[in-house]
């Protein structure tokens, strides 16, 4: 079995993505078989990704880790992904937020874009796209080259 | 059946108005004609009985003046001077031409006997004693005779009078002459057939009619039925023409004059009324018929169209409620897939991520593995498309505003198509049109709906085939008319091709929703989009979007 669980405990500090190896990925939710497959599929390219099922276990595992990137669901039952954008942008205005949803429509786009998501992709989606889009924001915003 | 309902309501109101104008028209019509009538028919009668009573008094005016003169040679001459001829002669001289009309005279001793005469006959010496009038001029002293045919075989009347003398009587006699007698009488004849006549208490002439009769003969009029005064009686004669007859007594109730006229004659004045009146009455209903019938049918036919009208707006409110409740549905059965679909999307990926170690490399079965969830994700990706297509018919947000240029947007569609419309030798044809203006709308959904209309023309074309397009500007909207000559679209579909869903393609070629979004970005825009297709000719649909305005930078 691939190891999808970030163990560790670092304390949240000064953003330099150049010390880790891995890129840190934190994925939002509600749909467990979702998050789980992501996971995987991720790991296996190399990623560290710490998986959260609602809005709430997501700002805690943000707590907890500085993580270079997330990708977060819209509609999830606990705290909305709007919602727990807002905090985020807020909390850790420079981490890169893909929103990655079932319910798309340009309106929620829009809504998402203005609370600091940086990209908007709608499910089901190709992997191999998500996988681009993760690498190009993680060049471009944290120089990481290793991906 | 909306036909009949509608025929049936024009029926009953034409009925009802014809029955309320006619039944009031036609009564008063006859009203009128009655009255006039009656007073038509007074008026003649007051006329003949008028005529009968002036004529009654000349004619009894003429006995009188006869009978006065008589009366006074009587009183002044003896019976031994009038027996004279010579005297007798001279008194009848002096009487005709006083009075006139009397054609003899004569002397009759009391024995009856004729003793002196002076007129046309053979009548000196003739003995009169046992002629009826003889005893009645004994008994009465003056006396008017009947007409009678006497000594001289020949109809007439006299008057005569009886004078006493010392000792012996005598009888003085005129024959009145019956030609000045009856023109007299006659005078009282009006128009073509109208008579005057005199008839004694038992109902004989007593002087000619106009047409025919003789004198002395029966007359089949019953002289009792005229009563006091003058009296107007109505008969109808043998030709079956009515007669109003004007009777009126004369001579102390002896004879009657009757003065008659064809009732038909003077009627046809009141004829020609009834004819006039009839004429108007019968041009009046035909107005109203007209009228009735013209006006209800109007206003039939415009209930007919407001109705319709009401019909197609509901129709139309109908088909609003159901694409929204549809499409309502439509995105919430869309993001409930989404879901599993990315699940479902990712496990495979997660599979082919595994198939690629080493364990699963030698495997027999790993071709077929791979083909399978190849396939699956070809599914998915097929899925997702309708999702989309879902979506994009769920969506309901305002067009985005931009300036937008249709004839760009028609170019640019049918540069998608090309190649594709090349392959299968469609040509599709579009003169840019230069009078188009630029517009405030939505490049993007625009071009959705052109695209599908295209795609639809170039799938119902098939192969071979000619897609023209031509645009339009009116004052206040564009209208982009798309024609194929494809295999058109059957009746029965036609009325629910903007239905969600519906689509005559082959399942897995077409969602359904091409025309059913077209239908609602058009809507949106507040424009409208309409067909008009003929089986195996083809099919015309016509956008038309409003001129809005865009506004200046």
């Amino acid at each position: 079995m691939v190891n999808t669980k970030a163990e560790d405990t670092e304390i949240v500090g000064a953003k330099s993505n150049n010390k880790h190896n891995r890129i840190r990925l934190l994925l939002v939710d509600d749909e467990k078989d979702f998050v789980n497959v992501i996971a995987k599929r991720l790991s296996k390219r190399n990623f560290e990704v710490t998986k959260a099922f609602s809005g709430p276990e997501a700002l805690r595992a943000i707590r907890k880790t500085d993580f270079d990137i997330a990708i977060i669901d819209l509609k999830m039952e606990e705290m909305d992904g709007i919602e727990v954008l807002k905090i985020l942008s807020k909390m850790v205005p420079e981490l890169p937020v893909i929103v990655l949803t079932g319910h798309g429509s340009e309106a929620a786009s829009e809504e998402a874009m203005q609370y600091g998501a940086i990209e908007y992709l709608a499910k089901p989606c190709d992997f191999e796209e998500l996988f681009n889009r993760i690498k190009e924001i993680c060049v471009k915003t944290g120089g990481v080259t290793n991906v | 059946m909306k036909r009949r309902l509608y025929a049936n309501l024009q029926r009953k109101i034409i009925f009802v108005t014809l029955l309320v104008s006619f039944i009031p028209l036609i009564f008063l019509s006859v009203t009128i004609y009655y009255q006039f009538a009656q007073m038509f028919k007074g008026k003649i009668e007051e006329q003949i009985s008028y005529r009968a009573r002036v004529q009654s008094n000349s004619i009894e005016l003429f006995l009188k003046e006869r009978t006065a003169i008589l009366l006074a040679m009587a009183d002044a001459y003896t019976f031994d001077y009038l027996s004279d001829k010579n005297n007798l002669e001279k008194i009848f001289r002096i009487m005709n031409n006083r009075v006139g009309g009397f054609i003899d005279l004569g002397l009759i001793d009391s024995s009856g006997k004729h003793v002196t005469y002076i007129g046309p006959y053979k009548l000196l010496n003739v003995n009169y004693y046992s002629e009826p009038w003889f005893h009645e001029v004994e008994s009465k002293g003056v006396y008017v005779s009947d007409v009678f045919m006497g000594y001289r075989r020949v109809p007439h009347f006299i008057i005569a009078l009886q004078r006493q003398e010392t000792n012996k009587s005598w009888i003085l006699r005129a024959t009145i002459d019956s030609d000045v007698f009856e023109t007299l009488v006659r005078t009282a004849q009006v128009g073509k057939t109208g008579d005057a006549f005199i008839v004694n208490k038992a109902g004989f002439y007593q002087t000619r009619m106009r047409f025919g009769n003789e004198i002395l003969s029966k007359s089949n009029l019953n002289p009792t039925i005229f009563g006091e005064g003058t009296t107007v009686q109505e008969k109808m004669n043998a030709e079956g023409r009515k007669i109003l007859y004007a009777g009126r007594w004369l001579k102390n109730n002896n004879w009657l004059l009757v003065i008659s006229q064809d009732a038909t004659e003077e009627m046809t004045r009141l004829f020609k009324t009834k004819q006039m009146e009839i004429i108007i009455v019968t041009a009046g209903c035909l107005m109203i018929i007209f009228t009735t019938i013209f006006t209800t049918r109007m206003t039939i036919r415009r209930l007919e169209n407001s109705d319709r009208k009401m019909n197609e707006l509901n129709a139309q409110l109908v088909h609003s409620d159901k694409l929204a409740a549809l499409g309502k549905m439509a995105a919430g059965v869309a993001h409930e897939i989404n879901n599993p679909l990315a699940v479902i999307a990712e496990k495979t990926g997660w599979m082919e991520d595994l198939l690629t170690e080493e364990e699963f490399q030698n495997s027999q079965n790993l071709g077929e593995y791979k083909k399978s969830l190849h396939k699956i994700e070809e599914h998915v990706e097929r899925a997702r498309k309708v999702i989309h297509g879902m979506l994009g018919f769920a969506r309901r947000m305002e067009p985005h505003l931009e300036d937008v240029d249709i004839n760009k947007v028609i170019n640019e569609t049918i540069s998608f198509l090309e190649s594709y419309a090349r392959t299968n030798n469609i040509s599709i044809i579009y003169d840019s049109n230069p009078d188009l203006p630029i517009i405030a709308s939505d490049h993007s959904q625009i071009q959705q709906v052109f695209l599908n209309l295209l795609t639809n023309a170039v799938d119902a074309i098939g192969k071979d085939g000619t897609i023209n397009i031509s645009s339009k500007r009116h004052d206040l909207e564009i209208s982009v008319i798309v024609k194929d000559n494809g295999q058109g679209i059957p009746k029965e579909y036609q009325s629910r091709i903007f239905e969600p869903f519906f689509t005559t393609k082959k399942s897995g070629k077409g969602t359904g929703l091409g025309l059913s979004v077209s239908y609602n970005i058009v809507r949106n825009m507040g424009g409208t989009i309409t067909l008009e297709s003929e089986e195996g000719k083809g099919t015309i649909f016509t956008v038309k979007l409003p001129v809005v305005v865009p506004e200046k930078k």
